[in-house]
């Protein structure tokens, strides 16, 4: 054997060893001359020494040249008095491990092409891996997958110390592999149950990267066969698990409350509830598992309460879920933030779906119309266009509630009946009141909510008005339109000619500044 | 496909029978075979088509038609050879047999004549030219031009368009007629023809050339008379001589006198209180006209009439809008319009600018000579006087509007010095760079002179360009004032001048002015927008935009209920008070600002802002120490915990008593970085003085609106608790105390809604519609493309039903031959039987007889 120059750090060197080893089986040890240069500094190094081991155990994997079965000792095999092949065999299986472990510490490699390309290669491995497998099969079309490759990887996806949210998204295509997603799903439960019972405190770091790699996960939504595999088969079996959809629910629903179960941070929470009703909810096996989570985060308030509504409002509606106090829930979210919160859309469409029924008691259809008037008091014209019609929508539903706008013989008060504190939306006493907050809204300063408040002059028009195209509308939006609309004539002017920046003494400007 | 091919015999069936059995049917009118259908009443004007019919006939007449073509394909029907007969008119009925063997005698000769041999030349070959024999040309020899060809004009002689546009009866006539004699072919027929027309032509030529030197020779001899008559009639000359004769300088002048004004009596001058009484009803026109915009009642009557646009209006988008013609007016015995000058002399900037005027009127009066000289029309004078006066007269229509109040300092006290210094003729600038050069480094006063010397010497009326020049001058000021007011210093002073400015601009020209001002707006409003995007929250804007929003204020009517630029800016009001969070005390200044500017915007139409109330309440809240003011309601973009949750809490409790009561400067609005902690203090409590004073302004504002209690609860919860925070002067307690006794004392009114009564939908009335009949027998009442429709479908169910018995009659008959033929056969077949039974029988007998002669022997 010749004794190899410790520097073989160059493309030229690294090609040369490649050659010796896959040609002579004499020449083995030139692995190991590979194998140092993984553990470089330079990341072109690094990337030089992973394509070369990319090459080689891929070669190697392909002529099964590596050890099949459980894996014995290195010393007692090379001690023992087996056949020279065989030992040269276990021999390179331990160095192909040796390799994949190195892989997997690249995994987390401050530099991003390091990582892609060990993730690449590890990928590569586990499908030649996959098709021809390192254990013998127990029986006849026995499903193999190289399980333990393939939680090196996700592990190394998901771990507690760096941001790997780049790599997720790279993981991502392979996703598309059934074999693949159902293997991930599994992997990535373990992984999230280990890292949870190894240490009480764990990083943001971790539940996000872990979020990212979970809600990339997305299930086909029909019932088919599921023979997409990134590792290939020469004939499926349909004892398989991998193959049936309902195993991959299955397999999801576990991954999921695996997750969910664990006390997320804030911000996370958002993310999970914002996807969780298109997402997660449908591809459950037993949707009305993710009641308890859902109510919980109800009880939160704010926000978060207001996100979970969606969910917990396709469970009642679909699954057949009792909760009583829905309404009075929804009731308690509405205060004056919520016309200036992010997801104001998301919530008045919601409020929309919830009230849309008919076989609503007008006392709590009441109550509503008469918050929201109040709420509406202290709103910008973007929420105020919005609601209005949102408002009058109510009316027009529920026309017992129309006496809100219309009681001609009703005495004059001296107070609001309306009490605004009261939580309950059954004595809250909104159907003896009226919306005289309309009234006052009628007097608006932007022409369009004026006219828009106006409505309840007149007798309510029978067909509802849509809001769909209301609810996403944005001061700016406003802005344009006004600006976009063209006046027939001219332009009036100002007839009070201007003395000066302030106007005159009697303005509020010059009362209140100077220039000086 | 047999259907289409049946209605078509049946079609050709209706004409046959007319030609083939018409004739005989009336002929020989068998009354048991005419079949009438009687009718019950007579109805004047129907037209009856069906009242005798001939049913045997025309039974008969089908059942011959289907002989002829169904029986035949039926009798066909397995037979795929076809028999055709090719003999020429074998069943063609008029041609008589000699001619019958004529043509079929030509076609077998033709037989015999196809060329054998294509290089033998020798045949008897027509050479062509056109179409035309060569050898026929030659005879003719007389080629008429192509020119020629044009005098006819595309009208086609009648003969022409009959032999070649098909032959109608008369042809046809005709034909029958020659027939007699020789037929032509249909080749010397043309030839005949374009002879014909080519003669016609040429004589028509002939004609005209005749007329013409016939023509030719009367004019010389009239020339020859005119000579003679010349100096008799002036009509006649100037109705006969092509070249007018020099006009004379004397009949010039007399129409050019005719022509000229002359001085009409001008209206009596008015006094004191007249004109008083003219400004004062001008303004209340003014007024009506806002209030009636205000309510935005009548968006559709808000369409004005169309200005009368005199005749002289140069169309330069200088508009009298007001009747300022100035009316002659004494005061003190000494006539108004002096002083008027005086004062316009001062304003713009002393002598030196009468001395610009009467450059420029010069220069006026050099451009009229060049028009004179032009002479195109002789008002040029008279309109570049008008207009000048108008020049002067602009300042003191301003005057006119502000009766009793002094413009501020229009540049009156602008130092002679400085003015002298400054040049009289500034070119309009072309880019804002070039405004601000001229502008920049100068006083207040000069800038001033600057700008008003600029839309001096551009006024619209000089020249052509200069509307354009003094448009893009209006948004060069906006920016310029931008500018300024960005600056670390802003100057503000020079910005509260230049406004005036702005004012006179935008009134002269209003299009041009909104849409800059709307520019700047939405520029403004797109940073905000972009910043709102990316951070979720966006940073009060610079005062550049405060300025703009004020400005806008100042140019245009506030109060109306939609306005072109003013509702946009109250867009971007209300987005500045609910999406930029306060986090300094310049926010709250500017916030303030915004405020105040909301609140004149609206103090005449008296309309409700959330917003404001919202930062009014924010501004109480970062007001009140944290520990008291938990629990209130606070609206976006105010927190009730945070670093900037205390930011007008006066720290030091010592500053309270120095306070002074004052007014805010926009200063600090724009920077307040090196300020000591007392000033601080004192700008705090400055903020909370005017956010008091400012909230009363709304109590009092909307003590109207039905819900006053529900809009400043919150307010009014915060105040009493305030109150009880004596750390505060007493001026702002004593405020405070004002605002809620204001707020409670105000009765709540809660009178219940109702709706309009609409008008009630009227019943369905059952009176007959009265339609009016145009024609009888039609469907009537619908339009004409219905009625067509209706027609159609009548005529398509009718074709239907005609087809459907048509079929049913064909399969009737189908089935009767085919009856008739099974019938046959078995009678054949009997017959067959019977002379089979027949011969054996008599063989039988035969037989039988034989036996018993047989038996007998």
């Amino acid at each position: 054997m010749d004794p190899l120059p410790a520097s073989a750090g160059s493309r030229g060197e690294l090609g040369r060893l490649l050659q010796a080893v896959l040609t002579s089986r004499g020449q083995a040890n030139a692995v190991f001359d590979i194998l140092a240069v993984l553990q470089s500094e330079d990341p072109e190094d690094i990337q030089e020494g992973v394509r070369t081991c990319s090459r080689l155990f891929g070669t190697l994997l392909e002529r099964e040249e590596l050890f099949v079965g459980s894996l014995p000792r290195e010393d007692t095999v090379l001690a023992g008095s087996q056949e020279a092949t065989q030992k040269y065999k276990v021999w390179m299986r331990h160095r192909y491990h040796s390799c994949c472990n190195r892989l997997e510490e690249l995994l987390s490699h401050p530099s991003f092409q390091v990582k892609e390309l060990a993730l690449k290669t590890l990928m590569k491995f586990v499908q030649l891996e996959g098709g021809k497998p390192l254990e013998k099969p127990q029986w006849e079309s026995h499903y193999l997958f190289p399980r333990t490759l393939f939680r090196s990887v996700v592990g190394g996806l998901l771990i507690p110390e760096d941001d790997q949210s780049l790599l997720i998204s790279q993981f991502c295509e392979y996703l598309e592999y059934d074999d693949i997603r159902y293997h991930t799903m599994q992997v990535a439960t373990s992984t999230v149950a280990r890292a949870t019972s190894q240490q009480p405190e764990v990083s943001l770091t971790f539940w996000n990267n872990a979020f990212m790699l979970l809600s990339a996960v997305s299930l086909p939504l029909q019932e088919r066969d599921l023979t997409n595999f990134y590792v290939q088969h020469a004939e499926t079996s349909d004892k398989w698990k991998v193959i049936h959809l309902k195993e991959h629910r299955k397999a999801f629903q576990e991954m999921w409350l695996g997750f969910l179960k664990h006390k997320l941070p804030l911000s996370l929470y958002k993310k999970v509830l914002v996807t969780m009703h298109d997402s997660i909810l449908p591809h459950l096996a037993q949707p009305t598992l993710m009641i308890d989570f859902l109510t919980s985060a109800c009880d939160v308030g704010g926000a978060i309460s207001l996100l979970a509504l969606n969910g917990l409002f396709s469970l009642v509606h679909k699954h057949n879920l009792e909760y009583p106090d829905f309404y009075q829930k929804l009731y308690g979210l509405l205060d004056p933030s919520i016309f200036h919160v992010k997801y104001r859309a998301r919530f008045f469409h919601l409020a929309d779906l919830f009230l849309s029924s008919s076989h609503l008691p007008a006392y709590l259809v009441a109550a509503f119309a008469k918050r929201l008037a109040r709420l509406a008091l202290t709103a910008p014209p973007e929420a105020l266009l919005m609601v209005l019609p949102f408002i009058c929508n109510l009316l027009r539903r529920h026309p017992a509630c129309r006496v809100m706008v219309h009681r001609p013989q009703g005495p004059e008060l001296s107070a609001d009946p309306y009490d605004p504190l009261e939580k309950d939306p059954a004595r809250s006493q909104a159907l003896e009141s009226c919306l005289w907050e309309l009234q006052t809204l009628q007097q608006h300063y932007h022409p369009e909510v004026s006219r828009a408040a106006s409505v309840i002059n007149q007798v309510l028009s029978d067909p509802e008005v849509s809001i769909a195209s209301l609810l996403e509308l944005t001061a700016y939006e406003i802005f344009e339109r006004d600006l976009k609309k063209k006046t027939a004539g001219s332009v009036p002017l100002e007839f009070i000619p201007a003395k000066g920046l302030l106007g005159r003494q009697d303005d509020l400007c010059a009362q209140f500044f100077t220039l000086s | 496909m047999g259907k289409a091919k049946r209605s078509g015999a049946r079609r050709q069936v209706h004409k046959a029978p007319a030609g083939a059995f018409g004739g005989p049917a009336k002929a020989n009118p068998n009354p048991f075979e005419v079949k009438v259908n009687r009718q019950k009443f007579q109805i004047l004007g129907r037209k009856t088509r069906h009242d005798v019919g001939l049913p045997g006939v025309s039974r008969a007449r089908a059942i011959r038609k289907r002989t002829q073509t169904l029986l035949k394909e039926y009798k066909e029907r397995n037979k795929s050879n076809v028999f055709m007969d090719k003999r020429i008119g074998e069943y063609n009925s008029n041609i008589s047999p000699e001619e019958k063997m004529m043509k079929r005698f030509a076609l077998e000769q033709q037989r015999h004549h196809e060329k054998k041999n294509i290089y033998n030349l020798n045949e008897d070959e027509e050479l062509t030219h056109y179409g035309q024999s060569l050898a026929d040309i030659e005879k003719h020899n007389d080629i008429v031009d192509s020119d020629s060809d044009t005098e006819e004009r595309g009208t086609l002689s009648a003969e022409l368009t009959a032999s070649h546009f098909g032959g109608g009866i008369h042809n046809t006539s005709q034909k029958e007629g020659e027939d007699g004699d020789k037929p032509k072919s249909r080749k010397e027929l043309i030839e005949e023809l374009i002879a014909k027309s080519k003669q016609e032509k040429r004589e028509r030529q002939a004609q005209r050339e005749d007329a013409l030197e016939l023509t030719e020779k009367l004019d010389q001899d009239w020339k020859e008379i005119q000579t003679l008559l010349s100096r008799k009639s002036q009509k006649s000359e100037n109705k006969e001589k092509k070249e007018k004769p020099q006009p004379d300088a004397y009949d010039m002048m007399v129409r050019e006198l005719g022509f000229e004004m002359k001085a009409q009596p001008s209206s009596r001058m008015k006094t004191e209180e007249e004109l008083a009484k003219e400004e004062q009803e001008r303004l209340k026109k003014l007024e009506a006209e806002r209030l009636r915009r205000m309510l935005g009642k009548d968006e559709d009557e808000n369409k004005k009439k169309p200005k009368h646009i005199s005749a002289d209006d140069l169309n330069d988008g200088f508009i009298l809008d007001k009747d300022d013609r100035r009316l002659l007016s004494y005061k003190d015995g000494k006539m108004n319009i002096e002083n008027v000058q005086e004062q316009q002399s001062k304003e713009a900037g002393g002598q030196e600018s009468d001395q610009k005027e009467d450059e420029e009127e010069g220069e006026d009066e050099s451009r009229e000579d060049t028009e004179e000289s032009d002479g195109s029309d002789s008002h040029s004078d008279l309109e570049s006087n008008t207009e000048s006066e108008e020049e002067n007269e602009k300042p003191k229509k301003e005057q006119h509007q502000t009766p009793g109040g002094q413009l501020p300092s229009n540049g009156q006290k602008a130092p002679k010095a400085a003015g002298a210094e400054l040049p009289y003729v500034f070119a309009a600038p072309e880019s804002y760079e070039e405004l601000r050069s001229l502008l920049s480094g100068r006083s207040t006063e000069e800038q001033l002179l600057v700008v008003e010397r600029i839309q001096k010497c551009n006024h619209p009326s000089l020249a052509v360009g200069n509307k354009a020049k003094l448009e893009k001058l209006f948004g060069f000021l906006l920016q310029y004032i931008g500018d300024l007011a960005t600056d670390s210093t802003p100057d503000f002073k020079t910005i509260d001048k230049l406004t005036v400015q702005l004012y006179n601009l935008c009134q002269m020209f209003p299009e041009s002015a909104s849409e800059s001002i709307i520019f700047v707006l939405r520029d403004a409003m797109h940073e905000m927008e972009e910043m709102i995007e990316t951070k979720g929250r966006a940073l009060f804007p610079g005062l550049d935009v405060l300025i703009y929003l004020k400005i806008t204020g100042l140019l245009f009517p506030t109060s109306d209920f939609w306005h072109p630029v003013v509702t946009p800016a109250l867009m971007c009001m209300s987005q500045m008070l609910t999406k930029c969070p306060v986090l300094s005390l310049q926010d709250v200044i500017k916030g303030l600002f915004v405020c105040c500017l909301f609140l004149e915007y609206v103090s005449l139409s008296q309309r409700f802002i959330p917003e404001l109330l919202n930062f009014l309440l924010g501004i109480l809240y970062i007001a009140t120490p944290n520990s008291k003011s938990q629990g209130s309601a606070l609206v976006h973009p105010f927190r009730a915990l945070g670093k900037n949750s205390e930011l007008l809490v006066v720290s030091d409790k010592a500053d309270v008593t120095t306070w002074q009561k004052g007014s805010l400067s926009l200063h600090w609005a724009s920077r307040l970085s090196t300020v000591t902690a007392t000033k601080a203090n004192h700008i705090r409590l400055s903020c909370l003085a005017s956010c008091l004073t400012l909230l009363k302004h709304c109590v009092l504002m909307y003590n109207g609106l039905p819900s006053f209690h529900a809009i400043f609860q919150p307010h009014q919860t915060l105040l009493t608790e305030h109150l009880v925070n004596c750390s505060l002067p007493q001026d702002l307690q004593d405020l405070s105390g004002s605002i809620l006794s204001e707020m409670e004392s105000q009765k709540q009114h809660c009178r219940p809604l109702i709706c309009e009564k609409s008008k009630p939908v009227p019943l369905k009335l059952f009176t007959p519609r009265l339609v009016k009949v145009l024609e009888f027998g039609r469907k009537q009442g619908s339009t004409k493309e219905e009625q067509e429709r209706k027609r159609l479908i009548h005529k398509h169910k009718r074709e239907f039903k005609g087809a459907v018995r048509e079929i049913r009659k064909d399969n009737q008959f189908l089935a009767r031959m085919q009856l008739s033929e099974i019938m046959e056969r078995d009678a054949e077949r009997k017959r067959k039987v019977k002379q089979l039974f027949n011969s054996l029988a008599t063989q039988e007998g035969e037989w039988k007889a034989l036996k018993k002669k047989k038996f007998k022997k």
